[in-house]
């Protein structure tokens, strides 16, 4: 039996099909992957399951009965709930208080019946195999025990059918390892899950069936036994997977960053950033290798000045510039490529052309003296445009117009034209599909043979292994290890990370 | 390409006529409602602002609401809510008054050391509480409301009897107030400039000169807003203060300059009326720091567009009176179009602005997908 059939689903917005005549069978049962790049149209296709847009052809079978979607409500009364990528809960309510929300079980005079609640809550819990604390504040919950509350939520409604928009894009590893325990535990338990994610090797460990998108259309039904992560990367980009390749060696002996004793103490003065002492040759990639929370982002804060080290120096190009200011250090070349795209690198509501002055803005074209000048601002953002092939009808939309790929060919783009000695890459490909990695992979590499000097922070082993000229492995605060990206493999590297290597006595 | 600028305009003019055609609806309803005819109102006010007489009060009353807007939207474009533009002004314009009473200058001179000492104190006191909001985390809505409180029941209440001119204002006028500056302190009218246009102003009205300081902050807001490094800062750091400050601008001190400039310019918004009358009256015109918030809501933090929402909120203040005389309406009806005014363009704007975020992601996913297909 199949819990969902959709047939011939087409969805047009204005200039774009997004969804083109895309046929999906799920098992009752199963879990069900759908992959595809950003703009695959794997969410428009989840909002349709989910009622929240009407698609303007097509079909949609639940359990065998033909309906129409018209409101998420109605999604919920057939079973089907969702987990969005970005959760939705008040932070002051409890665990239980949150559940029960827009579906409280009332006694007389519209009191609300928190121990109906409480006890529905337990059952779905031991149904399905989820633990989780009632009574915590969601305030003080962890990020994956968050989306466990999410989850809950949607199952407490009497949801069968669950999709998970990219349930492990906000979680680190442990918490993906729980997640994927807590998925198998609702198999089990007779629930069907679709779930949609690029991450290929994630998708291989769970799903029981894959379906791939590209631009809009269906492109095929997998098993996961039948096939390999780069088949399914081929499948999704439609071509040749790009690999990270560092190519021929270009270090120079030349210092163009240098760390000597860095501190970093976080409130109680607990050390995050441990004596740290590092340097980066112009023409060489240094990647940090390391489980996120182990002071990574103490110390790229430190090293783009804002946030102060406690001890240590800094020194660029020879320079100390352990107290210069944030502006200052990007004047003279330290170029940064952030983490949070959205947080840190962009002014989502101003146009490309303004966002491509970001960071640069006294700078050389983009103003003279205290003037800007809006004649070298656009030409830049052109420039970055074409050179960086983003993509975008002109430069005067404003960077939320833009998919995740294309904001972070920008960014890289800006960095990258304003010829820094050092560029700080902070996880540049998270959350960007295959096509826009390759063109940030290429665009770090031929930087890198004119000589940057580039510090790579990333959680992707392949891309660390792939570029670095050296990994460093940070663990604690400290780094623990220097290893050649020559001889290891993921999961020597992997093993390094979590520290098992180092009580094994290797180097 | 013509049909796409076209485009953009009607959608950029959309809110506001969307705004003023709903509000005009809407108190008509009002005014229906309470037994007035709308149409009878809205002559007798078109009809008493098409004399020239009345477009100078217009003015008058429009220069210190557009510095009042002007103060608050440089606030707001630093994501910061100075509600504390009524304490700045009114301690301003008391301080500015006694201590322009207290100097001999040659005019100019005289003129430009009260505007700044008026800007001086209002900027130190509304940078207090951006000090406040950087060092020690209070809200700057708060600070600035309870900053406001010290002014009007505290210091303006203390200084104007500790300042009380002696007999000769209370004895030749009736009037009590600070000690009245030296006609070398005063702005001249400018009716003169605006004759050069007109007929001869009548009924003894006088166009304030501080239109034209106004007009002047209008155009330096403007040029370092939009055109100046320091500008880009601010809007950045406003926008998305994170990533500005990765991009080299420190959030906190752009929140103290920020609140620095707006209380400068809000001390401007007394000086109409003390370059007019030469003291600070134990009645003061109040309440025009709240208003400024509304001007520049509906102005939209736009150098013109606050200039826009002065001059209606001008208009309609200037028309209450009217109202009153010709008994075609309530007074009062003026301040229900004023709330519906702001009502209708805050929502009128929004959905423009949600329309133009539709089309600008269509159009950008248009690109992508026209865009070569390959990866590498």
């Amino acid at each position: 039996m199949l819990a969902i059939e959709l047939t011939g689903i087409t969805k047009r917005f204005p200039g774009v099909v997004a969804n083109d005549d895309i046929n999906l069978e799920v098992a009752e049962g199963e879990i069900h992957a759908i992959c595809g790049e950003n703009g695959a149209g794997k969410s428009t296709l989840m909002k349709i399951l989910y009622g929240m847009q009407p698609p303007d052809s097509g079909t949609i079978r639940i359990q065998g009965e033909e309906v129409e979607l018209h409101s998420p409500a109605q999604a919920i009364e057939l079973g089907i709930g969702m987990v969005h990528q970005h959760f939705m809960l008040a932070d002051q309510f409890t665990v239980l208080e949150n559940v029960i929300l827009g579906a409280e079980p009332m006694r007389s005079l519209g009191r609300i019946d928190f121990d109906a609640g409480r006890e529905h809550l337990d059952e779905v819990g031991r149904a399905y195999g989820l633990d989780i604390n009632a009574d915590d504040l969601v305030e003080s919950l962890e990020v994956g025990e968050r989306q466990r509350v999410e989850i809950i939520k949607v199952l407490y409604r009497g949801a069968e059918i669950l999709i998970l928009d990219e349930p492990t894009a906000v979680l680190v590893p442990q918490e993906v390892d729980e997640l994927f325990r807590n998925i198998r535990e609702l198999k089990a338990s007779g629930a069907t899950i679709l779930f949609i994610d690029h991450k290929l090797d994630e998708v291989l460990e769970i799903a029981d069936t894959i379906t791939v998108l590209r631009q809009g259309r269906t492109v095929g039904t997998v098993k996961p036994d039948q096939v390999t992560a780069h088949d399914l990367a081929e499948m999704m980009i439609g071509s040749e997977l790009p690999v990270p390749d560092a190519g021929e060696s270009t270090v120079t002996e030349e210092v163009a960053l240098e760390l000597s004793g860095l501190r970093v103490a976080a409130e109680g003065d607990r050390a995050v950033v441990d004596d740290v002492s590092l340097s980066v040759h112009r023409g060489e990639i240094v990647g940090i290798a390391g489980v996120e929370g182990n002071g990574q982002a103490e110390l790229v804060n430190a090293i783009i000045g804002i946030q102060d080290p406690d001890q240590g120096t800094i020194t660029l190009l020879g320079r100390d510039i352990t107290h210069v200011s944030v502006r200052h250090r990007r004047e003279m070349g330290l170029g940064y490529v952030p983490q949070d795209r959205h947080r840190d690198g962009l002014l989502l509501g101003f146009t490309l052309w303004e966002n491509a002055a970001l960071g640069h803005q006294t700078e050389a074209p983009y103003s003279r003296g205290p003037w800007l000048s809006r004649p070298g601002m656009r030409g830049r953002a052109n420039r970055i445009k074409d050179e960086f092939d983003v993509r975008t009808p002109n430069i005067e939309v404003s960077a939320h117009a833009l998919s995740g790929g294309n904001q972070q060919k920008l960014i890289l783009g800006r960095e990258m034209v304003a010829g820094p000695a050092v560029l700080i890459a902070n996880h540049p490909t998270r959350g960007i599909d295959v096509g826009a990695q390759a063109a940030v992979w290429d665009d770090i590499r031929e930087a890198r043979s004119r000589g940057l000097a580039t510090l790579l922070v990333s959680a992707d082993l392949d891309e660390l292994i792939g570029l670095s000229d050296t990994i460093v492995v940070m663990l604690r605060g400290r780094l623990v290890a220097r290893l050649d990206p020559n001889d290891i493999t993921p999961r020597d590297l992997g093993a390094y990370m979590t520290g098992a290597a180092l009580e094994a006595g290797a180097p | 390409m013509t049909e796409r600028l076209t485009h953009r305009l009607m959608l950029a003019s959309a809110a506001p006529v969307a705004a003023v055609v709903i509000a005009v609806v809407l108190s008509s309803i009002v005014l229906l409602i309470s037994g007035s005819n709308p149409l009878a109102a809205y002559a007798d006010m078109v009809q008493h602002a098409s004399k020239l007489e009345t477009q100078v009060d217009i003015l008058n009353r429009a220069t210190p609401l557009y510095l009042s807007g002007v103060a608050a939207a440089i606030g707001f474009r630093m994501n910061l809510f100075n509600i504390g533009v009524e304490g700045q002004y009114l301690l301003a314009f008391i301080v500015a008054a006694h201590l322009g009473a207290q100097v001999e200058l040659a005019s100019v001179l005289h003129v430009a050391f009260i505007l700044v000492v008026a800007m001086a104190v209002g900027g130190a006191f509304s940078g207090a509480a951006g000090v406040l909001k950087v060092t020690r985390g209070v809200n700057e809505v708060i600070s600035t409301i309870m900053l406001n409180a010290v002014v009007i029941s505290g210091l303006a209440a203390w200084w104007i009897v500790e300042w009380q001119a002696g007999g000769e204002i209370s004895a030749t006028g009736g009037r009590v107030g600070t000690e009245p500056i030296a006609e070398s302190g005063l702005l001249p009218d400018i009716n003169s400039w605006l004759e050069v246009f007109t007929r001869e102003v009548g009924l003894g009205k006088k166009l304030t000169g501080m239109m034209l300081v106004a007009v002047a902050v209008g155009v330096v807001y403007h040029v370092i807003l939009n055109r100046t490094v320091f500008g880009f800062d601010l809007r950045s750091s406003g926008a998305n203060p994170t990533a500005s400050h990765v991009g080299g601008v420190s959030p906190k001190r752009m929140v103290v300059i920020a609140m620095t400039l707006s209380g400068m310019v809000a001390g401007l918004v007394g000086m109409t009326e003390l370059m007019n009358t030469g003291y600070y009256p134990s009645n003061p015109i109040s309440l025009l720091g709240f208003t400024g918030i509304a001007v520049a809501l509906l102005g939209r933090n736009h150098p013109a567009g606050v200039a826009v929402a002065a001059l209606i909120f001008g208009f309609l203040d200037v028309s209450s009176g009217i109202l009153q005389i010709s008994g075609a309406a309530s007074r009062e009806i003026v301040e229900i179009m004023k709330g519906v005014i702001i009502l209708t363009a805050v929502i009128a704007y929004e959905v423009v602005r949600r329309i133009r975020e539709r089309e600008e992601a269509a159009a950008a996913a248009a690109a992508m997908a026209a865009g070569p297909a390959e990866a590498s």
